[in-house]
């Protein structure tokens, strides 16, 4: 049986802590505090059961305990302070009675201080996945291949960074808040993207991940609805994530595109992610980056068979990428699609113009796809070459394979 | 909160015309001027060329007396600001308005008190 403490802390430890955190004025006092109220339940919940708003008892416990661990740390001449604190905290807890609105507010400074753009990138990750999505640091370790305990110093620093630099806990103004929230999604599409990739590391923690991003995509879409760029990534991802279980078999060989079993597509997530990509694109104004990459994979995963996917207009929608986001990656996957709309030769000349601007120098999926392009041409020993060439620069193991594989392929 | 901020700059992108000079200095004057009238401001001062630095250490009780700063780089230390501000974005988005933030790089570093 699942332990029920452990329940209520992966969906609404997020919350609990904004509000405490709010309630108490301190990361990470009320982290602290959240430690204890959640000790507290396991002791007492199997006992005298779940309470009717698990949430409200973790809050008023926590709170409760915040105020002790105040009362024993100070020192005479603080007394004052504290005595204020407490009145303030009261008051507060008063408040607390009108749930839902105070709770929207909390999270989203909670998110927003989580992704704080003075914290590194891996602190904002690490900080936004054990405080909101109540990953233990152990779980986001293994995701991230590192020790435990140097999962557990990131949060540490990150954490005194934030008390110690006065990093604020609010929903940033309005001049700020565009350029905050991109931090977010950067934050969101990164913890998605750890989970995608078909890397080494325990598979069922990765699917987590994906999870984690998808619900960190759906809170923010429901608490900032005016935001189309957020619908825009959270469609990318459930789209993405609709296949994820068959991009590769058992034993971590890439399975491609057109190989997929399609019958295993999660179908009632394509249909959600179809629908957000379409209200996205209704939305007046230039489509955010995430809403064409979101389109781009909508058009692959509305099909039922890979021979009816729509080339022309994915090619179509990677230019339009590369004017929003001109990257040389892109133009690789424009090439890509263009080779399925205008033939191997016309991406060919595309992806040499790309290799001789030389700035995916190291990055093996240009001659991998130069290769391809070259087998489809029949021009064999040019493809062995550039597979070859491609062999040199691949780090990951199932990509070595299929690389193998396809040098195989040509005898 | 106090905060520091530290404005490093490389020496070479210096005004180099009266004019240019002329103008830096005014933009200067009216960012100090207004992070005084915000109450901000606590000190300031603009630093003399990196030619006239010294650095000293002391090793093994011994005192080691060097020319030039402490480490050579491209952006050196030009000047700072000793402000008073409620939280990082506040000093941040002080430090964005100096004047040599637009080519240098300004380092925001916290004050750190003893209760």
């Amino acid at each position: 049986m699942a332990n029920p403490v452990e329940r209520v802390f992966r969906d609404e430890g997020g919350r609990v802590l904004a509000t405490l955190i709010r309630l108490v004025g301190d990361f990470e006092l009320a982290e602290d505090a959240l430690q204890e109220a959640l000790a507290a339940a396991m002791l007492q919940w199997p006992n005298e059961g779940v309470p009717q708003n698990p949430r409200a008892w973790l809050v008023n416990v926590g709170r409760h305990k915040a105020i002790d661990r105040v009362r024993r740390q100070a020192s005479f001449s603080e007394k004052q302070k504290q005595l204020e604190y407490e009145i303030v905290s009261e008051q507060a807890a008063v408040n607390d009675d009108g749930e839902d609105a105070g709770v929207e507010d909390d999270i989203l400074r909670l998110i927003f201080t989580c992704c704080h753009p003075a914290l590194a990138s891996e602190a904002q990750i690490a900080l936004t996945l054990r405080t909101i999505c109540g990953l233990t640091t152990l779980e986001i370790s293994r995701a991230f291949l590192v020790p435990e305990k140097t999962m557990a110093q990131r949060l540490v620093r990150a954490k005194g960074k934030i008390r110690d630099a006065g990093i604020p806990y609010i929903v940033p103004s309005r001049e700020l808040l565009a350029e905050r929230l991109d931090g977010v999604l950067a934050v969101v599409y990164l913890i998605f993207t750890e989970g995608y990739a078909a890397t080494g590391g325990d598979a069922l923690v990765r699917g987590e991940l994906c999870k984690e991003a998808i619900r960190l995509g759906r809170l923010l879409a429901a608490l900032m609805p005016q935001h189309p760029e957020i619908n825009a990534l959270l469609a990318l991802m459930l789209l993405h994530d609709a296949r994820r279980d068959t991009r590769a078999t058992p034993d971590g060989s890439i399975i491609l595109l057109e190989e997929q079993d399609r019958s295993r597509w999660d179908k009632t997530q394509i249909a959600d992610g179809l629908a957000r990509v379409e209200a996205v694109l209704r939305t007046p104004g230039p489509p955010s980056s995430y809403a064409v990459q979101a389109a781009i994979a909508a058009l692959h995963m509305r099909v039922e068979r890979y021979e009816d996917t729509d080339w022309p207009q994915i090619a179509g929608l990677y230019q339009v990428l590369l004017r929003i986001h001109p990257s040389p990656v892109v133009e690789l996957n424009h090439a890509a699609a263009v080779s399925m709309v205008d033939g191997p030769e016309a991406a060919l000349r595309l992806v040499e113009t790309i290799a001789a601007k030389g700035e995916l120098a190291g990055y093996h999926l240009l001659p991998a796809l130069r290769g391809d392009l070259l087998r489809r041409m029949e021009r064999r020993e040019e493809a062995v070459a550039a597979y070859k060439e491609a062999l040199k620069l691949v780090s990951l193991e199932p990509e070595r394979r299929f690389l193998d594989r396809r040098l195989a392929e040509l005898g | 909160m106090q905060y520091l901020l530290l404005i490093y700059q490389n020496e070479a992108s210096r005004p180099k015309t009266d004019d240019a000079r002329n103008k830096l200095f005014a933009e200067y004057g009216e960012f100090t001027q207004s992070i005084i009238k915000s109450g901000n401001f606590k000190a300031g001062d603009a630093l003399q060329p990196v030619s006239t630095a010294t650095t000293v250490r002391v090793r093994d009780g011994k005192t080691v007396t060097t020319h030039g700063p402490f480490a050579e780089t491209r952006e050196v230390l030009i000047g700072y600001y000793l402000v008073d501000a409620k939280d990082l974005d506040e000093a941040t988005g002080m430090a964005a308005r100096i004047p040599s933030a637009r080519d240098g790089s300004i380092e925001v570093r916290p004050i750190l008190s003893y209760k």
